[in-house]
C-alpha cells in the first residue's frame, strides 16, 4: 500500500493534471443534455468559487455578496448585446472590466472593516444591487423578469447552441482560471494576500500596502465573477435579478469555506457538494437550503478547515485550536 | 398631515424592528456573535402562532381576541426553547473557535430553520384567522388615524422593552448578563455561571422575538417564509444603527429605522424602501461602526 503510494507520488504532477483534463473532456460524451448542463453548471460554479477564493481564501476578506458581480457580468453581456448589438464574445472582456470597476467602487469605502462587519456590509451591497435590478434602474434592466432574447455566442462563425459546446467553453475558461490562480497564488501579490490574511498589522509593518493588496483581491475576484456571469448569459440567453440573490452568494461562500479555504481542489469538492449533488438529486433540491445550512453547521463544528484544505490553512487552524486548549480564550 | 400619519405608521413598524433588534443585541452583547438565526426564530413565532391560533379557535368554536393570550405564551415558550437548542447545538461547541466559525454556523442554522418552515408549512402566503384583532381606531385632531391595533402594538412593545430594561439593570441575573458581556473569564472568577447566563439570554431574546413574530403576523394579517430573512436583516440594521450590544440603542435604532423607511417610502418611492435601509447600514458602518449610542471600542491587536 505504502509502496504504491510512494510510486504514485513520484509521478510528475503534470501527468495527473493532463489525466484529469482528459477525463473532463471525455466525461460529457456518454451523457444526455440534462447531465451535460449539470456539468456545465458545475464548471461555472468552480470558476465562481475560484474567483471568490481569491477574496475569501487568499486575502481572508469575508465577501457574502459575491453574486452581485456575477449578476453584473450577466447584465453587462445582456445590455450590450440587446441594446447595442455587440457580439457576445466581445462582451466578455467588457464584463470583466465592469465587474472589476464595480469591485473597486463598492469595496473601496469598506476596506477598513473586518470579519463579521465586513460580512454584513457585503450582504447589504449584494441586496442593493439585486433590488436596483428588480426596480428596473435607469429603465433598462427589465425589472423582476430580467432580460431575455440574448444572441447566441458565435465563435469563428460557429454558433454555440448545444449544452456540450457551452460545457467546453466553460472548461476552457476553467483551465485558464486554474492556471492563472496558481500563478497568482505563488506570486508576490499572492504571498502578500496571505500575509495580510495571517496578520494584517505585521504585514503593514513589513511594508505591504494592505489597502492596495486587499483592493486588488476584490478587483480581480469581482472581475472574474463577472466573466462567469457572462458565460451564464451566453448559454441561458436570459438574465434575471435572481442571479444576485443572497442564496447564490451563500452557495459561493460555502463552496470556498466548506471545500477548504484557499485551496483549489477544495473549490472542486465544495462545488460538487453545494451545486452538483443538489442538482442531481430531486429530494436534495427541495431541501437544498437545509442541506446547505446543515453542511455549514456540521463543518464548522467538526472540520472548520474544510474538506480539502490547503496545507497552510490546516496548520493555522490546528495551531489556533492548540492555543485555545492551552489557555481558554477570553469570551470576546 | 401626511407627515404625521407616516410618522405614526413608521413608529409602529419601528416598534417591531426594536423588539427583534433586542434579540440580536443581547446575543451580540454576551457572545460577540451575529445571530443570523434570530430572524428565522422570529418567523417561527409567526408560524407557531398560526398553528396555535388555529388549534385554539377550533377548540373554542368561535373567534375571540382572548384566544390570543394562551397562544402568545405557547409561542414564547416554544421559540425560547428553540433558541436554547440552537445555542446548545450550533454555537456552544464553537465558543473558543474564533469569531467567524460561529457566524457561519449561525447562517447555517438560519437556512435550516427557513427550509424547515417552507417544507412544513408550504411556500404560499399564510393568513391569520379573522376577527381576532381589535378593529376601529381614533382620529387625532388634524385627521391623523391611529388604529386600535397600532395602539395595542405600541403599548405591548413598550411594556416588553421597559420590562427587559428593568430586568437587565435591576436584577441579579441582569447584572450577571452585563458582566458576561464585558468579560467571560473575569465573570467566571466572580462566581457567575457564564453558560447559564448565555442560556438565559437565548431564552429571553428568541422568546421576545417569537412574540414579535406573532404580533407582526397579527398586524399585517399574512406572511410567508421570507419574513424571517427580510425582517431579521432590518432588525439587525436597527441594532447596528443604535449601537450593537446596547439595549436602549436597539430600541432607538428600531424606531429610527422604522420612521426613516416609512418616510422614505412615502415621499420617495415604496420600491426603494429596502434599499434605503441597506444604505443606512452601509453608511453607518462606514462612518460610525459603533452606532449612535455605542461606545468607541479600541481595536484589539
Amino acid at each position: 500500500m505504502t509502496a504504491l503510494r510512494e510510486r504514485l507520488q513520484k509521478v510528475n504532477p503534470l501527468w495527473w493534471q493532463l489525466g484529469l483534463l482528459l477525463v473532463a473532456i471525455l466525461l460529457p460524451l456518454p451523457l444526455g443534455d440534462y447531465h451535460r448542463s449539470v456539468l456545465w453548471r458545475t464548471g461555472l460554479y468552480i470558476i465562481l468559487g475560484l474567483s471568490l477564493n481569491i477574496i475569501v481564501g487568499y486575502a481572508g476578506l469575508f465577501q457574502l455578496g459575491h453574486a452581485a458581480f456575477y449578476a453584473l457580468g450577466a447584465y453587462t453581456t445582456a445590455l450590450l448585446n440587446l441594446y447595442l448589438g455587440v457580439p457576445i464574445l466581445l462582451t466578455l472582456p467588457v464584463a470583466i472590466l465592469v465587474g472589476a470597476v464595480f469591485g473597486y467602487l463598492l469595496t473601496r469605502p469598506i476596506l477598513h472593516l473586518r470579519g463579521d462587519y465586513l460580512c454584513i456590509v457585503t450582504i447589504a451591497f449584494g441586496e442593493v444591487v439585486r433590488l436596483a435590478l428588480v426596480n428596473n434602474i435607469f429603465g433598462i434592466t427589465g425589472g423582476a423578469n430580467g432580460l431575455s432574447g440574448i444572441d447566441r455566442l458565435v465563435l469563428f462563425g460557429f454558433v454555440l447552441r448545444k449544452p456540450i459546446y457551452h460545457y467546453y467553453l466553460v472548461l476552457f475558461f476553467l483551465v485558464f482560471t486554474i492556471f492563472a490562480v496558481r500563478r497568482l497564488e505563488n506570486s508576490r501579490l499572492g504571498r502578500a494576500w496571505m500575509y495580510v490574511r495571517e496578520d494584517e498589522v505585521a504585514a503593514e509593518a513589513m511594508g505591504i500596502d494592505t489597502v492596495r493588496v486587499k483592493l486588488l483581491a476584490f478587483i480581480i475576484g469581482s472581475g472574474w465573477a463577472a466573466l462567469a456571469g457572462s458565460l451564464y448569459a451566453a448559454k441561458i440567453t436570459v438574465v434575471s435579478p435572481d442571479q444576485a440573490k443572497f442564496l447564490e452568494s451563500v452557495i459561493m461562500f460555502c463552496i470556498v469555506v466548506l471545500g477548504g479555504t484557499g485551496s483549489i481542489p477544495g473549490v472542486f469538492v465544495g462545488t460538487l457538494g453545494m451545486v452538483t449533488l443538489p442538482e442531481l438529486s430531486r429530494a436534495l433540491k427541495d431541501w437544498r437550503d437545509a442541506w446547505l445550512g446543515l453542511a455549514m453547521v456540521v463543518m464548522m463544528i467538526a472540520r472548520p478547515e474544510g474538506l480539502w484544505p490547503s496545507r497552510r490553512i490546516r496548520m493555522e487552524i490546528r495551531a489556533a485550536k492548540e492555543e485555545a486548549s492551552i489557555a481558554p480564550a477570553a469570551g470576546n | 398631515m401626511q407627515f404625521l400619519q407616516q410618522l405614526i405608521n413608521g413608529i409602529t413598524i419601528g416598534a417591531f424592528y426594536a423588539l427583534v433588534a433586542l434579540g440580536y443585541t443581547m446575543v451580540y452583547g454576551v457572545l460577540k456573535l451575529i445571530n443570523f438565526a434570530h430572524g428565522d426564530l422570529f418567523m417561527w413565532g409567526a408560524y407557531l402562532g398560526l398553528t396555535g391560533l388555529t388549534v385554539a379557535l377550533a377548540a373554542l368554536g368561535y373567534a375571540t381576541p382572548w384566544a390570543i393570550l394562551p397562544v402568545v405564551v405557547f409561542v414564547m415558550v416554544s421559540v425560547a426553547i428553540m433558541g436554547v437548542l440552537v445555542e446548545r447545538i450550533a454555537y456552544r461547541p464553537l465558543r473558543s473557535a474564533g469569531r467567524l466559525a460561529p457566524v457561519i454556523s449561525a447562517l447555517g442554522v438560519a437556512f435550516i430553520l427557513e427550509s424547515l418552515a417552507r417544507n412544513i408549512y408550504g411556500a404560499s402566503w399564510k393568513t391569520y384567522p379573522e376577527g381576532l384583532t381589535p378593529s376601529g381606531g381614533l382620529i387625532l385632531p388634524g385627521g391623523v388615524r391611529v388604529s386600535l391595533m397600532q395602539l395595542v402594538v405600541l403599548i405591548v412593545s413598550f411594556l416588553l422593552m421597559a420590562g427587559l430594561y428593568l430586568f437587565v439593570h435591576r436584577t441579579r441575573i441582569g447584572t450577571a448578563m452585563r458582566a458576561v458581556s464585558l468579560d467571560h473569564d473575569v465573570s467566571r472568577l466572580m462566581g457567575i455561571d457564564v453558560d447559564r447566563v448565555i442560556m438565559i439570554v437565548f431564552l429571553i431574546g428568541p422568546g421576545l422575538g417569537g412574540v414579535a413574530g406573532m404580533i407582526v403576523a397579527l398586524y399585517y394579517g399574512s406572511f410567508d417564509f421570507t419574513l424571517g430573512w427580510i425582517f431579521g436583516l432590518k432588525a439587525f440594521i436597527a441594532a447596528i444603527l443604535g449601537g450593537i450590544g446596547n439595549i436602549p440603542g436597539a430600541m432607538l435604532g428600531g424606531m429610527l429605522l422604522g420612521i426613516i423607511e416609512t418616510l422614505g417610502a412615502g415621499y420617495m418611492s415604496p420600491q426603494w424602501k429596502d434599499v434605503i435601509a441597506y444604505l443606512i447600514l452601509i453608511l453607518i458602518l462606514i462612518f460610525r461602526p459603533t452606532g449612535l449610542l455605542g461606545e468607541r471600542v479600541a481595536e484589539k491587536l
